[in-house]
């Protein structure tokens, strides 16, 4: 019976109680579609910063990251290779070893960095090999290097051209090379394209003496947004051998900037609630005016006074829950046209953006979450602001509600 | 052996006590309410009707005195235990827009035994009895929106009898009503009297309505100044 009146009675004003419904509608669509749009854009961002360099988890010798040298390497066993990749959660690594070395092509002489690696797995991180603008990427094995673009123009050398490197190895004796240049690569990022240049990782250990040592082992989740429980595992199961570290712990200048941007999501949301919160309450006070006679009347019937209270919050409750309804009805379709067909940056972002080697786009993400959560909030404000009339039914003069 | 329903004793509410100017609404009353009587509370505007009509229907509570409903002292209950006490001993039936407007006419009868607890048969069977007693079975699934003042007014008692009170207050039933209406709603409520033997204490100030009470208790400043018993 309760539930019949209060349906009745949400349409005896039918105008106020759609205004109402469509000021709530629209509070969940900007919401949703903000959120959705904002963690996509991260989720984006994550993903490029990602796989730019770092991976989600890489596992380092103990103490490299503080002291980057080769002596704090990782002795890279194949048991321990295996047992990494065996972790349940892992889908792929890639073993690096990095090292500063000088490079040298008849009388010019430049500091660089030198990256071993696994071709084929490491293109499958950073997709290396789409960076490639002249020349082959290698075959695992192979003896040939890759430069960055800048750095080969400053030494003038070309694919084809020998460069000879210089550096020192794990014990301090000196490391040197001469390889021949296979490939030229195009790095968005100005540091990188002046600095790195690549070679297969065992002819870099070979050069510096790590034996099976590698500075650093990228893993690929299965599940990317599992990247965190993987490195717990991970640390667990090395059992102290070597240092994981994942791309948050290595980037914590994004991390932060994602943390101030959603919060600064989180006021705007806040905001717009408090706007349509004002709404719903003077809807509240309207009603409560209106119908103040007839709850003096019931209540001198017969009515309890906790049961009229129940009937008001119900009413609110329904009004908010049907344009909370209304308002993801209309989002989600929103919220996935944007995502199939992200908002696109243009001018200096979009350059910027493409510098980088990043994709200049803003994809919204469909994730059920962020519906239920919006729903919940405006549910959890119907009830607050419900708890007015309730107060007023409570606590209302049944002899003045009658005689006004 | 007569049956008292109702007996207000040395009753007085007094408005603003404390400030210069207190006004005793009601003073210093006795009433007794036999069963089947009916009885028209009269007086001009201000008198105390309402008032009145409010503290022996436990709407409020007196500054003095005492009033016995069916052997309980009303003044004594609590809150809830008086909402629950009205519920089931006294049917109400005010000037005007007496009934729920997204109910219909059964709905609005129907109500009262609801929040009574009682069964879907005796509901069913009680409302469509009242409504052939009110004589709009033909309008039962209207809502009080598509009834006239009189119409509304009949289901107001249709109402107010569905609860099985001990008696009705009714306060200027017929003030909103044209006086075709009106002798209409007083003929129907002299039946339910004669024929049902269910107690009536209405006030009014129309003189043809007061023609019709069989007892007249009439008001002055609060004060019972005539009564015709
Ligand atoms: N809440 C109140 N506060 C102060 N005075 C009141 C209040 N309610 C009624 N009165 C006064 O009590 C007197 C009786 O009023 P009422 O019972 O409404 O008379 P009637 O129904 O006969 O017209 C009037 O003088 C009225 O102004
Ligand atoms: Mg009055």
């Amino acid at each position: 019976m309760l539930f019949t009146l209060a349906w009745r009675n949400l349409w005896r004003n039918k105008n106020r109680t759609l205004i109402t419904m469509a000021s709530i509608s629209s509070a969940v669509l900007l919401s949703v579609t903000l959120v959705s749009l904002q963690r996509g854009i991260f989720d984006n961002l994550i993903r490029n910063v990602v796989s730019f360099y770092t991976g989600y988890v890489q596992i380092h010798g103990k103490g490299y990251w503080k002291d980057q040298t080769l002596e704090n390497c990782l002795p890279l066993s194949d048991s321990l290779l295996q047992s990494v990749l065996h972790t349940p959660g892992v889908a792929g690594v890639a073993p690096r070893l990095e090292a500063f070395s000088l490079a040298s092509f008849d009388e010019k002489t430049k500091g660089c960095m030198v990256v071993g690696i696994d071709p084929e797995t490491e293109n499958e991180i950073t997709r290396l090999k789409d960076k490639l603008i002249a020349g082959e990427y290698p075959e695992k094995g192979g003896q040939g290097l890759m430069v960055a673009e800048e750095l080969a123009k400053t030494m003038g050398v070309y694919t084809g051209d020998t460069l000879v490197l210089l550096g020192q190895s794990m014990y301090g004796s000196t490391a040197a090379g001469k390889f021949a240049i296979t490939g030229i690569l195009r790095f968005g990022a100005p540091d990188l394209n002046q600095r790195l240049v690549y070679m297969d990782i065992s002819a870099a250990r070979a050069m510096y003496d790590t034996g099976e040592g590698v500075t650093s082992l990228i893993v690929r989740p299965t599940d990317e947004t599992r990247f965190r429980a993987l490195a717990a595992t991970l640390l667990a199961s090395l059992s102290g051998e070597a240092d994981v570290m994942t791309w948050e712990d290595k980037m914590p200048d994004i991390v932060q900037h994602i943390e101030t941007d959603t919060a600064s999501m989180y006021i705007i949301s806040g905001v717009l609630y408090l706007l349509i919160s004002f709404g719903i309450f003077s809807t509240l006070l309207m009603m409560l005016a209106e119908r103040r006679r007839e709850f003096g009347m019931l209540v001198a019937l017969g009515m309890k006074r906790g049961l009229l209270a129940r009937l008001a919050v119900m009413e609110s409750v329904m009004v908010a829950f049907l344009g909370a309804l209304a308002g993801i009805l209309i989002s989600f379709p929103v919220v996935w046209y944007l995502e199939k067909h992200p908002v696109k940056a243009w001018g200096a972002l979009r350059e910027t953006f493409e510098r980088f080697g990043f994709e200049a786009v803003f994809p919204t993400v469909l994730q059920s979450d962020i519906f239920i959560s919006q729903t919940a909030i405006v549910l959890v404000l119907a009830l607050i602001l419900a708890g007015y009339p309730a107060w007023h039914i409570m606590r209302l003069n049944t002899v003045q509600a009658i005689r006004s | 052996m007569e049956k008292v329903v109702l007996d207000a004793h040395n009753v007085s509410k007094v408005y603003n006590e404390a400030s210069a100017v207190p006004v005793h609404a009601v003073n210093n009353v006795h009433l007794h309410i036999t069963e089947g009587e009916f009885t028209a509370l009269v007086g001009p505007s201000g008198s105390g009707k309402t008032t009145l009509l409010n503290l022996l229907g436990g709407l409020d509570r007196p500054t003095e005195g005492q009033i016995i409903v069916g052997g309980v002292d009303i003044t004594g209950l609590k809150e809830n235990e008086l909402i629950n006490f009205r519920l089931h001993n006294i049917g109400f039936v005010f000037q005007s827009f007496n009934l729920i407007p997204v109910l219909t006419a059964r709905e609005n009868i129907e109500f009262i035994m609801l929040l009574q607890g009682a069964t879907r048969s005796e509901r069913e069977r009680r409302v469509s009895e009242l409504l052939k007693a009110i004589g709009l079975s033909d309008k039962a699934d209207a809502r009080p929106g598509e009834l006239s003042g009189g119409q509304q007014q009949r289901v107001a008692v249709a109402r107010a009898l569905a609860s099985k009170p001990r008696f009705i207050l009714a306060d200027e039933p017929t003030a909103n009503l044209d006086s075709a209406s009106a002798n209409n709603l007083l003929d129907m409520m002299v039946r339910l009297n004669r024929e049902e033997k269910i107690t009536f204490l209405f006030s009014t100030h129309d003189q043809r309505v007061i023609d019709r009470a069989r007892r007249v208790v009439r008001l002055v400043d609060g004060k019972i100044s005539e009564d015709t018993q």
